[in-house]
Formats: structure tokens, C-alpha cells, sequence
């Protein structure tokens, strides 16, 4: 650890690239270049009134939306199939302009393998049949007076990082395209449990085939274990009820588990001896290895994380501090550690992770830096409590075959260019 | 029914409630009621409807309603072509899956896209058997049937590793 002065700040550094110790306050440390511009200016002969503090302003409101400022913060809509299958559609949560870990619901991702379904409330119901003692229906009005629980969980398409898993040369595109099919909701609910109990599941019932109630009535087997451990009938996404986009009026919540298990519009619980192998379990979602041959089944999402301040498309306003942040998060329960880089990886400090850290959910990380103005690489490293390691990008492409893109959990370098351009880098 | 086997039966119920931590609202759900996608066809046959079809009857229905997203033939898609190898998607339905049955299900239930569940059952058998005949997995002749469509030996069946079975949640 080496300390200097730069404009009569102390500074600690934590590692190479200006990367300083989380345990320096920035405020402290951002004292010393920033005090000129909190020099209060020469007092002014009339100081400004803007327009606003001199009139009422508008009344309330039913449903609040974002200021009109805001309005570029859009999902990045990515539609593989536009003139042929435009049902098709994906769009990714732009974090790169945005904090904290909950995803606004407005701006959750989306991936619509047969389009978002236009759904009445009042004719939906739940099965639950199959190899159960009683098979049973339940309606919205029913189920709202079910005890119910909250928790937090990310969601993350399997088919996430798509783009720099197989492209030859990295995509110069923003958070949004890159990484953006993960987002994070405090989702309510009721446990699944509960009404599989009511239902009463039969001994040799050791999966549930959940399906939804969209036109291709998109269907995966999951394990029971899984159903009965955790898995929730979600009714509410960060306090109102599940947008249409995310599942109206119910969709299954399986933490950890890729995007496509977490069944939309869920209107049926089949209860089975075995997976049945439908069609997104019989090769959309399955990975070919280097080797030829496949893994199926692959359900858990493996640990990852990215920068997203700075990250690709964003420019640096010339050197000097600034807050690194990013999100990681892992499907097999907490992030225990985020290790970031700003010398290409040669050597690497601990981030300050934001509590509470949930398990199966994004958390926010954090590192003081200063920025010298030197061209340099940015990345950040992930560990869960597990003790696996975000792997390098090399090291995953060399385990799947060259057309695989499910599943990618690989280390994310930004380039910071001298002109302090932002770039999308593979390492 | 007995006085006996009443009480009984009550007192089942009751037991059942107990053990449920909900207010026990779900409604009973007859087998009538139950439409053909909450359950899903097995490797093994069962749930296959009666009818039949054959590759050329398929070859007709796939030039009107699927050629245009999977490509003239089925190789040249744009979107995932199910007729393989082809330069697009390295998983084609038609060889990669490692169960003929799941053809039948999925184009019945979801395909086209536009219009689901808009295909006879003799269709989904005809176009199932289309697109097994042109990855060279069944000949010419054969229609596919409840009897033959699970009999049909996919060639990369074998070719998984169940990770789940393996390693449970943790990730691959």
C-alpha cells in the first residue's frame, strides 16, 4: 500500500491503476482537487429565481411517472427476428443508468418468446393436477387471501452477455445491450409449498411441468425439491402487482434459477414422476460442450458481476476522482466478495459491498478511484459464498462449444481510453 | 356411503387442511377441465392423441405456415431452423432433441407463432414427420403416429449430461 499527495490529499492507495481503499472516505479524499469548484462564485447582482420556484406547480397524480428529463432511461429493445417473428422480443434494463439493486418495474427486463399475452384477471386461474391427492384450481380473488412473503431476487436470462459470449470481436454497446437481461425485484407472494400442500403431492411426484398461459404456453419441468425449498407464486413486483411484462397476474419465482424456469402468466402445475423434456429444456436451453457433447438441466445461474460506472459507451469528464460501481450477484446464494482492477488484472482491491447482502440477489459494490488520465483496463471479479470465481473470458469459451451463449458468467474489462472513452474489451 | 367412511373422509380433509399453512381455497379441478397444454407429452408416448401424418403431407403444410421464419427447406431459417446441420443454429429440432415426442407437442402447442394451437393433431404429426425426414432420422413412408413417433431413436439422444442429477443446484 502506498500513500501520495495529489493537490494536498492523502491519498491510500488499495491497488494499481489509482484504485484507492475502500476505507478512505471519498468525500475526505475528493476534498482536495474539488475544493475549488465549492468555492462559492463572486456573489452576483441578482441572483437566478428559476421559473418554477415562482408558480404553483401541478397537482397530484394516480400513478406517478418519471421526469420528463429521464425520459431517454429506456429498456434497449433487441429483436433478433423483427420482419418474420416480431412476437420474439427481448429488451435488456439499462444499468448503466441506474443505482442501487432494485429494478425500477417499468424497466425490468424482458424476453418474450411468443410476445407479452393481453391477459383477463378475472378468467385466469392456477391448476394444480397431475400426481396429487386432489387436484385443485384457484382463481386471482382466492389466492390474494393466502398468507404471503416477500423477498428479493434477481432474475437473469440464461441467455444473458449473449453478445460477448459469441461475437469474434467485442460489441460496442452499453450495459443495457451487453449485460441488461438481469434485473432485481423485491417480489410477494405465496410459498409454493403451501399450495402444493393443499394439493397434497403424491410420493413418486418428483417434478412439476409449470406452464404459462401465453399463446406458445411456454412449459419447463422443475425439480420439486426446488418448488418446495423456495419457489414462489409471485403476485407482486416492488409493491404492485406483477407488470404484464413480468408474468400478469402470477408468474412462478424460482431465486437462482435462469430466466426461462421462472414461468409468466403461470396457469398450470403439472405434477410428474420425471422432467418431460419440453422443447426449452430439449435444446433452447441446453449447452454444447467443446467436446459435442450437452448439458441439460443446467438450472442455476453461475456467480458474475460488471462495472456499470464507468462501463462502455460513457465518457470520462477528465481525470481525477471518481466512484467505481457495478453489480455482482450469484445463483447459488450470497456474494461474498468483488475484487476489482484497474491495471488489466494484474492487481486487484476488495470493493465495499452495499447491505444487507441478499442471497440470490444483485448487490451493489463500490471502490473509491482516481483516475490519472492514462489509458487503462477496468474489471471486476466476482465470489460467492460457495467459493466459486468469475472465470476469465478464455476460460469459459474454452469449456463450450464456439456456438454456445447461455450461461455466460465471464470477467467484464471496460477500456478507459486517454481521450477517456469507455470500451467494451475482451482480455 | 357409511356413517363411518364419511367421518373418515372428514376428518382426512381436516387432517389435510391442518398440514396446509393456507386457508385451504382451491377449488376442486375435474380432468374435463384441464385443456391439452397443462400437461405435456413424454418420452414414452403418453398423451399422444390418435390421428396420423406423413413427411409429404408435412412438406405441404410447412411450405404455408413455417417456411417463411424457418427457411424453404427448414435449414435456411432465419429463426432456429429444426432441419440440420445448417449455418444458423447449431441445436436443429429435428436431430439435436433428444426426444421425437417434443416435436409433436411443441408445434401443437405453440407453433405458428402467429396462430397456436391452430394445428389439427394430424398436422402436428405430419409436420413432425417432415422435419425428422429431412435430417434423415425417419424415411419417406413412415407416418407418424402415437405408436411410432415415440419409438423413433433421435441420434444425439445420449449425448446429455443431466446436471441436475449430477450436481443439483449448483451451477455447471
Amino acid at each position: 500500500m502506498t500513500r501520495s499527495d495529489i493537490d494536498g490529499a492523502a491519498l491510500e492507495y488499495a491497488a494499481g491503476g489509482g484504485l484507492l481503499s475502500r476505507r478512505m472516505l471519498l468525500a475526505s479524499a475528493a476534498a482536495g482537487t474539488a475544493a475549488g469548484l465549492l468555492q462559492p462564485r463572486a456573489a452576483r447582482a441578482e441572483a437566478e429565481i428559476p421559473e418554477w420556484t415562482k408558480a404553483a406547480g401541478a397537482r397530484a397524480r394516480g400513478y406517478g411517472t418519471p421526469a420528463a428529463a429521464e425520459s431517454a432511461v429506456q429498456r434497449a429493445i433487441i429483436e433478433p427476428w423483427q420482419d418474420v417473428a416480431p412476437a420474439f422480443s427481448l429488451s435488456g434494463t439499462p444499468h448503466q443508468r441506474l443505482r442501487g439493486t432494485i429494478t425500477p418495474n417499468g424497466l425490468h427486463y424482458e424476453v418474450h418468446h411468443g410476445g407479452r399475452p393481453d391477459i383477463d384477471p378475472a378468467r385466469h386461474r392456477l391448476m394444480i393436477h397431475g400426481l396429487v391427492e386432489r387436484p385443485l384450481q384457484f382463481g386471482l380473488e382466492a389466492l390474494e387471501r393466502y398468507p404471503m412473503v416477500t423477498a428479493t431476487h434477481f432474475l437473469e436470462c440464461a441467455g444473458n452477455s449473449l453478445f460477448n459470449a459469441v461475437m469474434p470481436e467485442p460489441m460496442q454497446a452499453g450495459c443495457d445491450m451487453l449485460h441488461g437481461l438481469v434485473s432485481n425485484t423485491e417480489w410477494s407472494g405465496i410459498p409454493m409449498r403451501v399450495l402444493m400442500e393443499e394439493a397434497g403431492v403424491q410420493p413418486e411426484g418428483k417434478w412439476v411441468v409449470a406452464a404459462g398461459a401465453d399463446g406458445p404456453s411456454l412449459a419447463r419441468s422443475i425439480p420439486m425439491e426446488k418448488i418446495m425449498q423456495d419457489g414462489m407464486l409471485a403476485l407482486y413486483q416492488n409493491g404492485e402487482r406483477i407488470r404484464p411484462e413480468q408474468g400478469y397476474p402470477m408468474r412462478l419465482l424460482l431465486p437462482g434459477f435462469e430466466g426461462n424456469m421462472n414461468i409468466k402468466w403461470l396457469t398450470s402445475l403439472w405434477v410428474t414422476e420425471a422432467p418431460v423434456h419440453t422443447k426449452d429444456e430439449s435444446g433452447e436451453y441446453t449447452e454444447i460442450l467443446a467436446d459435442g457433447s450437452s448439458v441439460q438441466f443446467t438450472f442455476a445461474m453461475g456467480v458474475k458481476s460488471f462495472i456499470t460506472h464507468p462501463s462502455a459507451t460513457m465518457t470520462m469528464s477528465g481525470p481525477g476522482f471518481y466512484e467505481i460501481s457495478g453489480l455482482a450477484w450469484s445463483g447459488a446464494g450470497k456474494v461474498a466478495k468483488v475484487e476489482v482492477s484497474a491495471d488489466g488484472g494484474q492487481s486487484w482491491a476488495e470493493a465495499a459491498l452495499a447491505e444487507p447482502v441478499l442471497p440470490q440477489a444483485l448487490t451493489r459494490f463500490s471502490l473509491p478511484w482516481h483516475w490519472d488520465g492514462s489509458p487503462l483496463v477496468l474489471m471486476s471479479r466476482a465470489t460467492d459464498e460457495t467459493g466459486a470465481v468469475q472465470p476469465a473470458r478464455a476460460d469459459w469459451k474454452a469449456r463450450y462449444h464456439a456456438s454456445n451463449f447461455l450461461h455466460y458468467n465471464a470477467i467484464q474489462p471496460w477500456q478507459v481510453t486517454a481521450e477517456g472513452a469507455v470500451q467494451n474489451v475482451y482480455l | 356411503m357409511s356413517i363411518f367412511k364419511l367421518t373418515a373422509a372428514a376428518l382426512l380433509l381436516t387432517a389435510a387442511a391442518a398440514r396446509a399453512e393456507g386457508p385451504g381455497l382451491g377449488q376442486p379441478l375435474e380432468a374435463a377441465d384441464i385443456p391439452f397444454y397443462a400437461t405435456y407429452v413424454k418420452p414414452d408416448g403418453a398423451g399422444l392423441p390418435g390421428g396420423s401424418g406423413t413427411a409429404a403431407q408435412g412438406a405441404e403444410i410447412y411450405a404455408a405456415k413455417c417456411a417463411s421464419c424457418h427457411g424453404k427447406t427448414g435449414s435456411e431459417g432465419p429463426v432456429m431452423p429444426p432441419v440440420g446441420p445448417n449455418d444458423v443454429w447449431a441445436k436443429p429440432a429435428g436431430s439435436y432433441w433428444p426426444y421425437a415426442t417434443t416435436l409433436f407437442d411443441y408445434i401443437r402447442r405453440a407453433m405458428p407463432l402467429e396462430a397456436p394451437k391452430s394445428l389439427s393433431d394430424d398436422e402436428a404429426y405430419a409436420l413432425a414427420a417432415y422435419i425428422l425426414e429431412r435430417n434423415g432420422v425417419i424415411d419417406a413412408q413412415t407416418a407418424m403416429t402415437a405408436e411410432t413417433l415415440p419409438a423413433v431413436k433421435m441420434p444425439n439422444h445420449g449425448n446429455f449430461l443431466d446436471v441436475w442429477a449430477k450436481q443439483g443446484a449448483k451451477p455447471w
